[in-house]
């Protein structure tokens, strides 16, 4: 048939010549070849010195947001955690008392959030889900632990903190979710 | 023999096995350095500078790892497999002439542990034992994939024997000697049995290769097949021993084949140099072609993909062998027909 690409290889299974069969020449060129890639630029990354350059849309570490007065936008519904496909993410919701509107911006909020980072696939459902744009992931990297239970991250490491807004404008800002 | 011989063969015995232990210690870290070249990588860097502790490292780690015996193992057998193989590799390094002999003390001193007039027969013998180590130790582990590995180690270890002993012929025929002290001798300067017998080197080499255990030859311990072949059940330092003894087994190989076919401590030029000074200056010629031989193997095991095991028997049986008793006869002839003894 003819092929549409270029790109079609006939294989073929004639028999070897003696050249072929001796073996010595091609074990020769493939140690050329080797011996090319001795000398050849390394592709390392020396990873705490030196970063990579993270794509615009890379999704790691998930950040809760605050809104502009400082106050929890999650409000306990749940989505997300139906979401995830890695049922990764438990939460406990609370009323939000008299006194707490500063902290809360629903009156549901999360008391507690855990998302188990050994589970979580990365994959931004919650993202998609999460209807007050509470959840993100954040182009920082999920740090290694010597324990499982270490993993589970609360409200504590995921809230953004007041002092220390996380800036999630350069995933957001690429037009995936529209505009924010 | 005197106190005084007992003492220099006693120092030289140690340098030996220093320099033995401490080049097969570095061949790893080497070995993972020049996977890592030929892969665009940078290897291990992180130990020391260059990661040049990198060995240290290992064999600590070794040390700490759990000491396992499993339950069903034969304990004495499976302790003595690692121990064999070692013994084996570093034992073949007493005939190796390191050198000429040198002047100290007012003596003269033999680089050389003990010069046996059947050198080349002794290396034979103890590298062939060697795959005792193997064979035990997957026997011993009752495991089927240990045992797979050990029954391949010793398959090939006979079928490349005979064609590796066939080559020897040809060159005990070219010096008239099986001593190895003799064969260096006579392949004076740049006299080396290389240039009279390449074919012979090439099946030696491949042999030396499969009775390494090295890839394009490592069958026995084949991950992709075998999980580690005959060394599967093994942790800790008695793992740690039989890798180890692929490398001083390396080394020693790659000394044998530059004595027999490159002609040991001799090198070109080697005649303006007399007393000490020749006697180092050969010393580090010999270390410098065993050198370029690891670092051949190594260059091979990364560049060539793994044999099938009917295709290894194969080769042995069907290629290097006929091919090594060709030689054999036609080198016989030759010699023969020069020496008159038609
Ligand atoms: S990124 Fe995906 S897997 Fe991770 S918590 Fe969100 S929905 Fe679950
Ligand atoms: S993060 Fe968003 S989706 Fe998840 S519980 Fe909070 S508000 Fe709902």
């Amino acid at each position: 048939m003819e092929s549409l690409t270029n790109r079609k290889i006939v294989v073929s299974d004639k028999p070897m010549t003696f050249i072929e069969k001796l073996y010595i020449p091609a074990i020769l060129s493939g140690m050329w070849i080797t011996l090319k890639h001795m000398f050849s630029k390394r592709k390392t990354i020396k990873y705490p010195e030196e970063q990579r350059v993270f794509a615009p849309v890379y999704r790691g570490m998930h950040v809760l947001k605050r809104d502009e007065q400082g106050r929890e936008n999650c409000t306990a519904c749940g989505l997300c955690a139906v979401a995830c496909p890695a049922e990764a993410i438990t939460m406990i919701a609370a009323e939000r008392e008299k006194g707490e509107e500063h902290l809360f911006r629903e009156e549901k909020y999360a008391e507690t959030y855990e998302i188990n980072m050994l589970r979580c696939i990365f994959c931004g459902l919650c993202e998609e889900a999460c209807p007050k744009e509470a959840i993100f992931l954040t182009d920082r990297i999920v740090p290694t632990e010597y324990e499982r239970a270490d993993f589970i991250y609360g409200k504590d490491v995921l809230v953004e903190a007041l002092e220390n807004r996380i800036d999630i404008t350069k995933r957001q800002a690429t037009g995936k979710r529209g505009s924010i | 023999m005197d106190t005084g011989m007992l003492i220099e063969k006693f120092i030289l015995v140690v340098i030996i096995f220093l320099i033995s232990l401490g080049i097969a210690a570095y061949s790893t870290y080497f070995e993972r350095k020049l996977a890592a070249w030929i892969q665009d990588r940078v290897g291990p860097d992180r130990a020391g500078k260059f990661g040049l502790l990198q060995p240290i490292a290992d064999g600590v780690k070794m040390f700490f790892k759990e000491d396992f015996i499993p339950k069903n193992s034969d304990r004495w057998l499976f302790i003595m497999g690692p121990g064999i193989s070692m013994f084996t590799a570093l034992i073949t390094s007493a005939i190796i002439p390191w050198g000429p002999n040198i002047q100290a003390f007012g003596r003269t001193i033999e680089l050389q542990v003990a010069d046996f007039n059947i050198g080349i027969l002794f290396i034979f013998g103890v590298v062939s034992l060697g795959v005792y180590g193997i064979m035990i130790g997957g026997w011993a582990s009752n495991n089927k994939y240990s045992l797979f590995g050990a029954i391949r180690a010793s398959s090939q270890m006979i079928s490349y024997e005979l064609a590796m002993g066939i080559t020897l012929i040809t060159i005990i025929l070219m010096s008239g000697s099986l001593s190895l002290s003799e064969i260096v001798d006579k392949q004076h300067g740049m006299n080396w049995n290389i240039f009279y017998q390449p074919i012979a080197f090439i099946i030696f080499f491949v042999c030396s290769l499969a009775e390494t255990n090295r890839a394009p030859f490592d069958l026995p311990e084949c991950e992709s097949e075998l999980i580690g072949g005959y060394h599967t059940e093994y942790s800790s330092m008695k793992l740690g021993l039989f890798l180890f003894s692929e490398y001083v087994s390396m080394f020693i190989s790659a000394a044998v084949i530059s004595i027999l076919f490159f002609g040991g401590y001799n090198f070109p030029g080697m005649d303006n140099f007399s007393g000490n000074t020749l006697a180092l200056l050969c010393v580090l010629a010999f270390f410098a072609k065993i050198f370029m031989f690891i670092f051949i193997f190594m260059w091979i095991r990364w560049t060539i993909p793994r044999f099938r095991f009917d295709q290894l028997m194969h080769l042995g049986w069907k290629t290097l062998i006929p091919l090594s008793i060709i030689n054999m006869l036609v080198t016989g002839i030759v010699i023969a027909f020069y020496q008159g003894w038609f």
